[in-house]
C-alpha cells in the first residue's frame, strides 16, 4: 500500500483552477520531486499537503488515514520552505528545539536531539548563533535540522535550495541525499531546477500548468519525455520536422537528408526529437552549417543552421579535434536515440 | 587631485547643506538656547523680565510641591496613554496585516485617515460626546435611564488619557504595522508545521518579533503625549493642568516668561532623557531582532 497517496486532488481559487486532477503514489522512503515552472501548481499541492491550503477536491491520504482532516499543526510532517522561515529571535538550537517543545519533550532528550540534529546537518558548534549571523547555507542546514528533528512522517522540501549560489548549491543537494539515505524519511522536493530534481530524486513528477506531465524515474522521463513539454523541459532538445513515406517499400522515415527505417505505426508528417549529446557529426546525414562554437570544458556547444532548422550539438572534449565555425557538417544519429512524435 | 580642488570637496557638502542648516539654527537652536537663558530670568508683578542670572524660578520649581504633581500627572497621563495604546494599537496592526486586499485598505484608511483632521477637532469631539450633562452620549444613557448622573469624562485624567490615546493611536498602528511588514510570510506556517497552536505562535514567535515595534511606537507615543498641548487643554483646561498647559499659562496669563520658560525647560530635558535612555535599552535587548 502507498505511504502517501493523493487522489484526484484539485485546487480552484475563484475561477481558476491551479491544480487538476493530481493522483500519485508515494511509497515508504521515497524521494519524490514536484517539477515544472512556477506557477505549474507544484508548490500549492505542497501546501495542500501540508495543510496550509485545502484542496478543492481529491483525497490526500497518510498510511490510508484522511489527512485533510488533521489539523496541519497535528499532521506532524517537516517542512523546509524557500525563505527558511527560521525565528530571527531564537538562536539555532532554540529554532531546533520549538518543534520538541510543543510535543512536550523531555527537557533532557530535548537537548540530546537538537545536538544531534544539529551535528547531523553539520552545525556543530553554532548551536547559540542567531539565524541573521550565519550564511544563507547554514541557515538552510538549520531550517533542515528543524523540520527533521521532529522525525516527520513525510519531509516537504519547498525550492530549498533556490536561494544558495552554484556551487554550494551542489554541495547541500549530495548532502540532502546522504541525510535522507540515512534516515529514510519520506521525502517530496519542489523545485523548477531539472538538474537538482534529476540528482535527487528516485521519482520525478513533471508538472505543467497544474497538470501532471510525466510521472517516472529520472532516466525515464529523459529519456522517454511523455510529452513535447517534458523533453523541452528536462534538459535541451532539438526537436526536426520530418515525413514518414510508406509509399515506397520498405517504408522510410525523412528528415532533410537524413533518412532512417520507419518505426510502426505513425504516417505523414511527424516531429523527431534528439538529445544534443546524442547527436554526432559524421560523412553523411542532415545537412547543417556550424553558427556558433562555445568550449565549455569538458564539452564543446555548438549552435548549428540545418535543413530542418537550429540544432543543438554537444560533443565530450575527448581531445579530437572539432568542427570550426562556419564549416559544414552532416548530422548522424542512431533511430533508437530519437523520440518521434505525430504533428497534432 | 590638487590640493585646492580636496579643499573644495570637503566644503562641498557644508555648502549644500547651509540652507536647512540656517533654518535649523535660526528657527530651532537659537530660540531653545534663549528659552534656557530665560528660565534663568528674574521676573517680578511690577518690574518685568529683569536680564539676570538667578536660580530662583528653578528653585521654585524643584521645591513647590506644586510643580512636582504637575509633573508627575504628565508623565502618568503620558503612560497610561502609551499602555493604551499599545494594548489596542498591536493586536488592531496584527489584525489589519491579516486582512485581504480591499479591506486592507479600507481600515487602512480608517485608521489614518484622523491624522487628516486637526487634533482639536478630534478631542472636541470627545468633548461633544461626554462634556457633561450635554454630552450627546451623557443624555442618551440619562434618557435610557441606564445612568442617573453623566459620566465624568471633561476635567478628569481618564478623559485625557482616553481622547489622547485616540489621537496618538495611528502612530502606535504604523510603528508596528512597519515591524509586521518585516516578518517572513511563511513564518506563522513554519511555526504552525512543528506543531504549535494560534495562542503560542503570537506568544512565542509573533510577539517577540514585532516588540521593537511595540516599544518604537510607545515612544513616539510617550513623548508627544508628554508634550501634548491641545488635547490636555480642552479635556483639562484650567482645572486639570498638566505641563505643557502650564508652561503656556505661565507664559500667556501670569505673563511669567522666566517661569514657564523653566517648566518648558524641564520637561523637554525630563523627555530627552527618558527617549534616549529607553532607545538604548531597547536596542542593546533587542540586538538581534534589528539587525
Amino acid at each position: 500500500m502507498a505511504y502517501l497517496e493523493l487522489e484526484g486532488v484539485a485546487k480552484q481559487f475563484g475561477a481558476q483552477t491551479v491544480v487538476d486532477d493530481f493522483s500519485l503514489a508515494v511509497g515508504k522512503g521515497e524521494f519524490i520531486s514536484f517539477l515544472g515552472p512556477s506557477g505549474c501548481g507544484k508548490t500549492t499541492t505542497l501546501q495542500m499537503i501540508a495543510g496550509f491550503l485545502d484542496p478543492s477536491r481529491g483525497a490526500i491520504r497518510l498510511e490510508g488515514k484522511d489527512l485533510t482532516a488533521i489539523h496541519p499543526a497535528k499532521r506532524g510532517l517537516g517542512i523546509v520552505f524557500q525563505s527558511y522561515a527560521l525565528f530571527p529571535h531564537m538562536t539555532a538550537s532554540e529554532n531546533v528545539a520549538f518543534g520538541l517543545e510543543m510535543r512536550n519533550v523531555p527537557r533532557g532528550e530535548r537537548t540530546e536531539r537538537v545536538r544531534a540534529a544539529l551535528a547531523m546537518v553539520g552545525l556543530a558548534g553554532y548551536e547559540e548563533r542567531h539565524p541573521r549571523r550565519m550564511s544563507g547555507g547554514q541557515q538552510q542546514r538549520v531550517a533542515l535540522a528543524r523540520a527533521l528533528v521532529i522525525k516527520p512522517s513525510v519531509l516537504l522540501l519547498d525550492e530549498p535550495l533556490s536561494n544558495l549560489d552554484a556551487k554550494l548549491r551542489e554541495e547541500m543537494q549530495i548532502e540532502l541525499r546522504q541525510i535522507q539515505r540515512t534516515i529514510g524519511t519520506t521525502t517530496i522536493l519542489v523545485t523548477h531546477d531539472q538538474n537538482e530534481a534529476m540528482s535527487l530524486s528516485d521519482r520525478i513528477v513533471v508538472m505543467s500548468q497544474g497538470r501532471i506531465e510525466q510521472i517516472g524515474t529520472p532516466q525515464e522521463t529523459y529519456e522517454k519525455p511523455a510529452s513535447a513539454f517534458v523533453s523541452q523541459f528536462l534538459g535541451k532538445t532539438n526537436d526536426f520536422a520530418a515525413t514518414i513515406d510508406r509509399t515506397s517499400a520498405p517504408a522510410r522515415l525523412i528528415a532533410g537528408s537524413w533518412s532512417a527505417p520507419a518505426p510502426a505505426g505513425l504516417s505523414g508528417p511527424v516531429t523527431i526529437s534528439i538529445r544534443p549529446e546524442r547527436i554526432d557529426f559524421g560523412d553523411a546525414g542532415l545537412s547543417a552549417k556550424i553558427v556558433t562554437r562555445i568550449f565549455q570544458g569538458n564539452h564543446w556547444l555548438f549552435q548549428c543552421e540545418s535543413e530542418c532548422g537550429p540544432a543543438t550539438v554537444i560533443r565530450q572534449n575527448d581531445g579530437r579535434s572539432q568542427p570550426v565555425e562556419g564549416e559544414a557538417v552532416h548530422l548522424t544519429w542512431r533511430p533508437e536515440d530519437m523520440g518521434v512524435r505525430g504533428v497534432a | 587631485m590638487s590640493a585646492s580642488a580636496e579643499e573644495r570637496n570637503a566644503r562641498t557638502p557644508w555648502a549644500l547643506t547651509a540652507p536647512a542648516l540656517t533654518l535649523f539654527v535660526g528657527v530651532l537652536l537659537i530660540p531653545l538656547a534663549m528659552t534656557v537663558m530665560l528660565s534663568f530670568h528674574d521676573w517680578g508683578q511690577y518690574k518685568g523680565i529683569e536680564p539676570v542670572f538667578i536660580l530662583k524660578n528653578w528653585l521654585e520649581i524643584v521645591t513647590d510641591p506644586y510643580y512636582a504633581e504637575m509633573f508627575w500627572r504628565t508623565f502618568r497621563i503620558a503612560i497610561l496613554t502609551t499602555l493604551l495604546t499599545a494594548l489596542l494599537g498591536a493586536p488592531e496592526a496584527y489584525i489589519l496585516n491579516r486582512m485581504g486586499g480591499r479591506w486592507k485598505s479600507v481600515f487602512l484608511l480608517v485608521i489614518l485617515g484622523p491624522l487628516l483632521i486637526s487634533v482639536v477637532a478630534r478631542t472636541l469631539g470627545w468633548a461633544l460626546l461626554f462634556g457633561g450633562n450635554n454630552g450627546l452620549v451623557n443624555k442618551l444613557l440619562m434618557s435610557a435611564g441606564l445612568i442617573r448622573a453623566p459620566i465624568p469624562f471633561m476635567f478628569t485624567e481618564t478623559g485625557m488619557v482616553v481622547a489622547l490615546a485616540h489621537v496618538m493611536m495611528p502612530f502606535m498602528v504604523l510603528s508596528v504595522w512597519a515591524a509586521l511588514q518585516r516578518l517572513d510570510p511563511q513564518i506563522e506556517n513554519a511555526a504552525m508545521s512543528l506543531g504549535a497552536g494560534p495562542v503560542t505562535i503570537i506568544r512565542r514567535i509573533i510577539m517577540p518579533q514585532i516588540m521593537p515595534g511595540v516599544l518604537s511606537g510607545a515612544i513616539i507615543v510617550f513623548s508627544l503625549s508628554a508634550s501634548a498641548f491641545a488635547t490636555p487643554a480642552i479635556i483639562g483646561g484650567r482645572r486639570l493642568k498638566v505641563a505643557a498647559t502650564l508652561a503656556y499659562d505661565e507664559f500667556l496669563n501670569t505673563l511669567n516668561w522666566p517661569l514657564g520658560a523653566a517648566v518648558a525647560t524641564l520637561l523637554l530635558a525630563a523627555l530627552v532623557l527618558i527617549v534616549v535612555g529607553s532607545n538604548a535599552l531597547i536596542e542593546r535587548r533587542y540586538a538581534e531582532v534589528f539587525r
